[in-house]
């Protein structure tokens, strides 16, 4: 099978089938990493370029790591050392690095819809690497992989996402995915934090953490940003961790063998405490890990790679 | 040049007339309406014969942003006025968010005389209520009437000191100048790029809420109540607002509204596709909204349709959604996409018409809108059949921010007479 698409800009535009190509091609992957020789001759001779609007660590190292396991040459632009700071467009710089000729465009950008507008003008690949509060297509992916190595499955999981839904693309991406590949995923957080409609989705609403987890298979805890306090969106870090924080004293409303996730940075002791993050349910660096196997997996099928 | 215009429908809802009528122009003038008029001894009379045509009074939109001076780039006095002429209007009123604002009488003068040049459309300069729109201290309302602005407004942006807003509202109010409200709460919609909504919440966008354009209609037409003026609502888009001011319509309220052609045929599901040229302030709103502004349209709660004709460069759109430039131009689609609204049955041509013509020179108190015979001869002659596809290449207009490209529309303005002087001609297109 072949992925016959251009670009990856979202979970939403993915068929069931697409989805599991992409997870199992993954699972192929894993492997390399675990080599001692990290690296195989797949895409030698391809480019790849990571553009970086907004600042990421891990999402950017793994892109770059995963192009060069695959042997692909990955160049690194962010928007502080680029020619934003002198005022290009969006669309002149794609323009530039399209004249270049590379296969692939990783892009990162904190307007939502910025990776659309890319893909309507360049012939490259573009694979989103999060786009504003729209959509994170490569952590749903690396998410779902986790899950399924964990638990066997994707559907008929109960799926708790707790924390600021309205900013994240996260969230969406997973909503997306995890309603597709038939889970029923419940949102949490304050009413602030949860965006309008979005019952809409086919979720379910909670307002407590409690109330949101209890029977969970996984639950995944969202960053909060504390950038964001100036909307009033909670009142305080103290107020947020006292309500939303999973530790030890709510974990035990969940099912025995639940999974706790995070999309990474923690912020240790406001979403997550810090025994439950090192402790056995955290697949935490699981996700880090399939991640970089996601990455090979999407640069090897949008490059023409059959899986 | 006289003209004696036979066998077309005329729609002329000052005078209720909607007949086959024959219509005598001598002199840039109407002079006659009636059945089988004879051609008159006059030199240079013309005969047209327009039989399944539809004339009406010129139209007139009383919100048009023309961008000179300042933003020649987008749009200027003259392609605008062209603009103005292939959609039908005689008259336009133009929004004093120009660089330099339109506060001061230099400004208002440098308009008219530029609109003078190109002598195409009546241009009607509103002034802005406060300098630079800021929002503080009042422009000089009396000075700006003398050098002929018209009405008064800070449209794109919001008055949003309530004091400020009621001083305007009474001292316009005792000099007749009508004020124009573009009915915002920053504080709320502050970030936004369209509404709030299911379709902003799967697009992340960041969501402006229909409240804030209600909470400001609801401060506006309280202010009015209270200062014993009046008020026109601009560019309504929310089923909030309408109701709001068909409330205060059956209250005695002095409040008068229009809304623009997007916001009854586009919800923001259009915008599903990141698509620029549908981003627009307000922004498009949900389905219930667009059915009640065609309800409000329908029982008269809005009074006129305008275009918010907004034009915008390429330069301004062709960047991240939530950066580019808000505003899509309309002068060229607002006749037809009026229209759909006579084919839906939502009003009869007669309403349409009245919205687009004699209620906009109502409300500002301007001349036009009228076929009464003695007034100047502003004419539209519409095909009701023609039908046509919006191109990039056809729009008059500089810019061509519009999300209607490549729509087909059924029905075109194909001539447009200005005091008697044809300015746009398609009839034998």
């Amino acid at each position: 099978m072949i992925l016959e698409r251009k670009d990856i800009l979202g979970i939403k535009e993915l068929s069931m089938d697409e989805i599991l190509l992409i997870l199992d091609t993954a699972d192929s992957f894993i492997e390399i990493s675990t080599r001692d020789i990290k690296k195989v001759p797949t895409l030698r001779g391809k480019t790849i370029i990571n553009l970086f609007y907004e600042a990421s660590t891990r999402t950017r190292t793994s892109f770059e790591i995963a192009g060069k396991r695959l042997s692909a040459d990955t160049i690194n632009i962010s928007a502080s050392t680029s020619s934003v700071v002198k005022g290009e467009t969006l669309l002149d710089t794609a323009r530039n690095l399209e004249a270049m000729n590379p296969d692939v465009i990783v892009i990162r950008h904190s307007a939502a819809g910025a990776p659309h507008m890319l893909a309507g003008m360049v012939k490259q690949s573009i694979i989103n690497a999060g786009d504003g509060a729209h959509e994170h297509p490569t952590q749903a992916l690396l998410d779902m992989m986790t899950i399924r190595a964990k638990k066997g499955r994707l559907e008929n999981l109960n799926i708790a996402i707790v924390g600021d839904i309205a900013h994240s693309r996260v969230a969406r991406s997973n909503i997306y995915g995890l309603k597709k590949m038939g889970s029923q995923v419940t949102v949490a957080g304050p009413a602030t934090m949860i965006p309008r409609d979005i019952e809409q989705m086919g979720v379910n609403v909670h307002s407590s953490l409690d109330e949101a987890i209890k029977g969970a298979d996984v639950i995944m805890m969202l960053r909060i940003q504390l950038e964001r306090q100036h909307l009033n969106i909670f009142p305080s870090l103290r107020e947020y961790a006292q309500r939303f924080c999973l530790s030890k004293k709510n974990i035990s409303l969940a099912k025995k063998d639940v999974l706790v996730m995070h999309p990474g940075p923690i912020n240790r002791g406001v979403e997550i405490s810090p025994d439950i993050a090192d402790g056995p349910y955290s697949v935490i660096l699981d996700q880090v890990t399939n991640g970089v196997a996601v990455r090979m997996a999407l640069l090897y099928l949008l490059t023409g790679g059959k899986a | 040049m006289n003209w004696l215009i036979k066998g077309a429908r005329i729609v002329d809802p000052s005078q209720n007339i909607d007949d086959r009528m024959d219509i005598l122009i001598e002199d840039g003038k109407i002079v006659k309406l009636g059945c089988n008029l004879p051609p008159a001894r006059k030199k240079g009379l013309e005969i047209m014969e327009l039989a399944g045509l539809v004339v009406t009074p010129g139209l007139v939109d009383m919100h048009t942003h023309l961008r000179e001076p300042g933003f020649e780039y987008k749009e200027t006095i003259k392609s605008g006025s062209e603009a103005a002429c292939a959609g039908g209007f005689t008259s336009i009123a133009c929004m004093a968010n120009t660089n330099p604002v339109n506060d001061t009488r230099s400004v208002t003068e440098f308009i008219l005389r530029k609109a003078a040049e190109t002598n195409l459309v009546n241009v009607y300069p509103i002034a802005a209520i406060t300098m630079r729109s800021e929002g503080k201290s009042l422009a000089e309302f009396w000075d700006l009437k003398e050098a002929g602005a018209i009405a008064l407004s800070d449209d794109g942006k919001p008055v949003m000191d309530s004091a400020v807003m009621r001083r305007a509202l009474e001292y316009a109010h005792s000099l007749g100048l009508p004020i124009i409200s573009h009915c915002e709460d920053t504080c709320l919609s502050s970030g936004g790029a369209m509404n709030e909504g299911f379709p902003s919440t799967e697009l992340g966008l960041p969501g402006i809420p229909a409240v804030a354009e209600d909470i400001m209609v609801a401060r506006d037409l309280l202010l009015a109540e209270y200062t014993r003026s009046s008020i026109h609502i601009a560019h309504v888009s929310t089923a909030g607002s309408v109701r709001l001011i068909r409330e205060a319509k059956n209250r005695g309220i002095k409040i008068t509204a229009e809304t623009a052609p997007h916001y009854f045929t586009l919800t923001d599901d259009d915008l599903r596709t990141y698509n620029v040229n549908a981003k627009v302030y307000p922004p498009l709103r949900g389905k219930a909204d667009v059915e009640a502004i065609k309800e409000g349209l329908r029982d008269e709660t809005i009074d006129a349709i305008a275009s918010d004709h907004a034009p915008h460069a390429l330069t301004d759109k062709e960047v991240e959604f939530e950066y580019a430039a808000s505003g899509m131009i309309g002068l060229e689609t607002s006749l037809a996409l009026g229209l759909r609204l006579v084919a839906a049955d939502i009003l009869n041509l007669s309403q349409l018409i009245g919205k687009m013509s004699a209620n906009p020179s109502r409300i500002l108190g301007i001349p036009g809108g009228s076929l009464k015979p003695g007034t100047p001869a502003d004419v539209t002659i519409i095909d009701l059949q023609r039908s046509w596809t919006v191109s990039r290449e056809a729009i008059r207009s500089l810019s061509k921010n519009t999300p209607f490209l490549g729509w087909n529309l059924i029905g075109k303005a194909v001539m447009t007479m200005k005091g008697g002087v044809v300015t746009y001609n398609e009839l034998h297109n």
